[in-house]
């Protein structure tokens, strides 16, 4: 029965392809095609909706997505502060299969066949695409920290960088710590998957010490040189709000652990915590990473940013965090749901024969909490700079909140209920 | 496909001075990267607080959006983000979102 369907599915997807290299000589036709898009997080559930809604449903769209539902990222440092739950920040894709029409397919890509314009699914079976779009956010770099090799390590020191039964498990250790415990959270060097978001779980997991636990300590072990993202905002709350909870040290990248004892070991120091909380080092995720296209620094993807389209692999497209980021461009949500309109419109300009557009322009703006009501904000706007070929900052415009203040802590859960809506209903 | 070209993406093909036509969609396109927190079309959501787009009078957007790049008007973001678009494309939102746009599904 599986089979009939999916063999019926390839046919029109045939069909359409078709179609879509009839229409390709004329240009500007109506785009026609199917295409695959592999994860559906903030990136992949938009180019999924908006493929569609602006193709008016003449584009067959199938997101594949090993999830069963959309868990965000963003509001999960709540959830891990306590005064949010996984229920609010999961999303269903419901929207996306009955209102838009794409087909959601739970399972996981093994291989891409860019030649062939077909991928392998783990259940097993194939399918083939006229455009792949891959958004599959980061993978981590266990290797890079040997201690947390085997699977037993990665659940006892935990990164909770992906939203999901992490977020869960580090909400539960903090739990069970004892009044006068040290939280110790690990940020790797940028680029990483959201810049602010090590700072803003380091000011609520303090501020739920200073309700719950008043005696325990958080204590930042960050990497990079400096603080990454809205430096004066976060250094501002750590001396007015917990200035007797959080301590932040630069310079203090984590370059294993022993499990065991819960310790980090840095170059020339090492460091016990009760809840050790480690964000390893990212780079492009596995199906991303692992079917031969061009990355940059063997990391991220390396994409032209008029269509988001692989640099030496046509037909496949990356956006989000896998991709090799233009200069002060955040892995963020926000962007890649931007990224994704980018890619859509420039794929249905593909598929009825038409090009890109050659001023695209993405934005970002990227909230985070300071405590459970007050939150600041990053703002940016990109647009394409033909003499670099990447995105560009436009000089003038962003900046960061003047102070913290509980309207952005509403207009941040504001924007998660809108962004959530943009993407997935 | 919007049969209706805006005036301004007349305006843009006429001086964008290369062998590259304007996009017909760029004002779709621009639009749509206000939907993140204002909604798809411009359509926020009830109850979350932030300003609905759809339908939005154009001079009325224009006016809101030039004060906000001046400085004149206050803000929390908007005064961040409007100074990063041109006027150009300014007037192509600002007529998008007057302009009745399709929300349904198809």
């Amino acid at each position: 029965m599986m089979r009939m369907k999916r063999r019926d599915f390839l046919k029109v997807g045939a069909v359409a392809g078709a179609m879509a290299s009839l229409h390709g000589c004329a240009g500007g036709g109506k785009p026609s095609g199917h295409v695959v898009v592999v994860g559906g997080g903030y990136g992949g559930a938009t180019m999924a909706k908006y493929l569609r809604m602006w193709s008016e449903g003449s584009v067959q769209v199938t997101l594949i997505e090993r999830n069963p539902t959309f868990i965000s990222c963003p509001i999960s440092n709540l959830v891990i502060g306590g005064t949010k739950t996984m229920e609010d920040i999961t999303v269903s894709y419901d929207g996306l299969k009955n209102k838009w029409g794409v087909r959601v397919i739970q399972d996981d890509v093994v291989a891409v066949d860019a030649v062939k314009k077909a991928i392998s699914l783990k259940a097993g079976g194939s399918m083939s695409y006229d455009r792949l779009v891959l958004s599959p956010g980061v993978d981590f770099m266990f290797d890079q920290i040997g201690g947390l090799a085997s699977a037993e390590a990665q659940g006892r020191i935990l990164h909770a960088w992906k939203a999901g039964p992490q977020t869960i498990a580090l909400r539960k250790q903090l739990e069970s710590m004892k009044d006068g415990g040290v939280f110790a959270i690990s940020i790797p060097r940028a680029p990483y998957r959201c810049p602010p978001g090590p700072y803003e779980r380091a000011c609520l997991v303090a501020d739920y010490f200073k309700k719950a636990k008043p005696k325990s300590k958080v204590v930042i072990l960050d990497a990079n040189e400096d603080v990454q993202s809205k430096k004066p905002l976060f250094t501002k709350a750590w001396a007015d709000l917990y200035r007797d909870t959080i301590e932040y040290r630069n310079n203090s990248e984590v370059k294993d652990v022993d499990v065991k004892t819960n310790t980090a070991l840095l170059e020339f120091d090492k460091f016990r915590a009760d809840v050790l909380n480690v964000i390893p080092p990212q780079r492009a995720g596995d199906v991303a990473a692992k079917s031969g296209l061009k990355l940059i620094n063997k990391r991220w993807v390396d994409i032209d940013w008029l269509s988001m389209e692989v640099n030496g692999t046509a037909g496949v497209h990356v956006i989000g965090d896998a991709v090799f980021p233009a200069p002060t461009m955040p892995k963020s949500g926000h962007m890649a749901n931007q990224q994704a309109k980018l890619a859509a419109a420039a794929i249905l300009n593909l598929l009825s024969g038409s090009e890109p557009s050659q001023t695209p322009l993405v934005m970002n703006t990227c909230y985070s909490f300071v405590d459970a009501r007050q939150a600041v904000h990053v703002a940016s706007v990109h647009t394409y700079d033909r003499a670099t070929r990447t995105m560009q900052p436009v000089k003038g415009a962003g900046g960061v909140s003047a102070a913290r203040n509980e309207i952005e802590g509403k207009v941040a859960l504001g924007w998660a209920k809108n962004i959530w809506a943009d993407m997935l209903t | 496909m919007k049969p209706l070209v805006p005036a301004a993406a007349l305006w843009l093909l006429a001086f964008a001075g290369t062998s590259q036509a304007a996009d017909p969609n760029l004002g779709r396109n621009l639009a749509a990267t206000c939907a993140n927190c204002h909604g798809t079309h411009g359509r926020a959501l009830p109850g979350s607080g932030l300003d609905d787009l759809a339908g939005m009078d154009k001079a009325k957007a224009l006016q809101k959006l030039a004060d906000f790049k001046s400085g004149s008007k206050p803000a929390s973001v908007m005064h961040q983000i409007a100074k990063g678009y041109t006027d150009e494309q300014l007037e192509l939102i600002a007529t998008h979102f007057a302009a009745p746009s399709k929300g349904t599904a198809p």
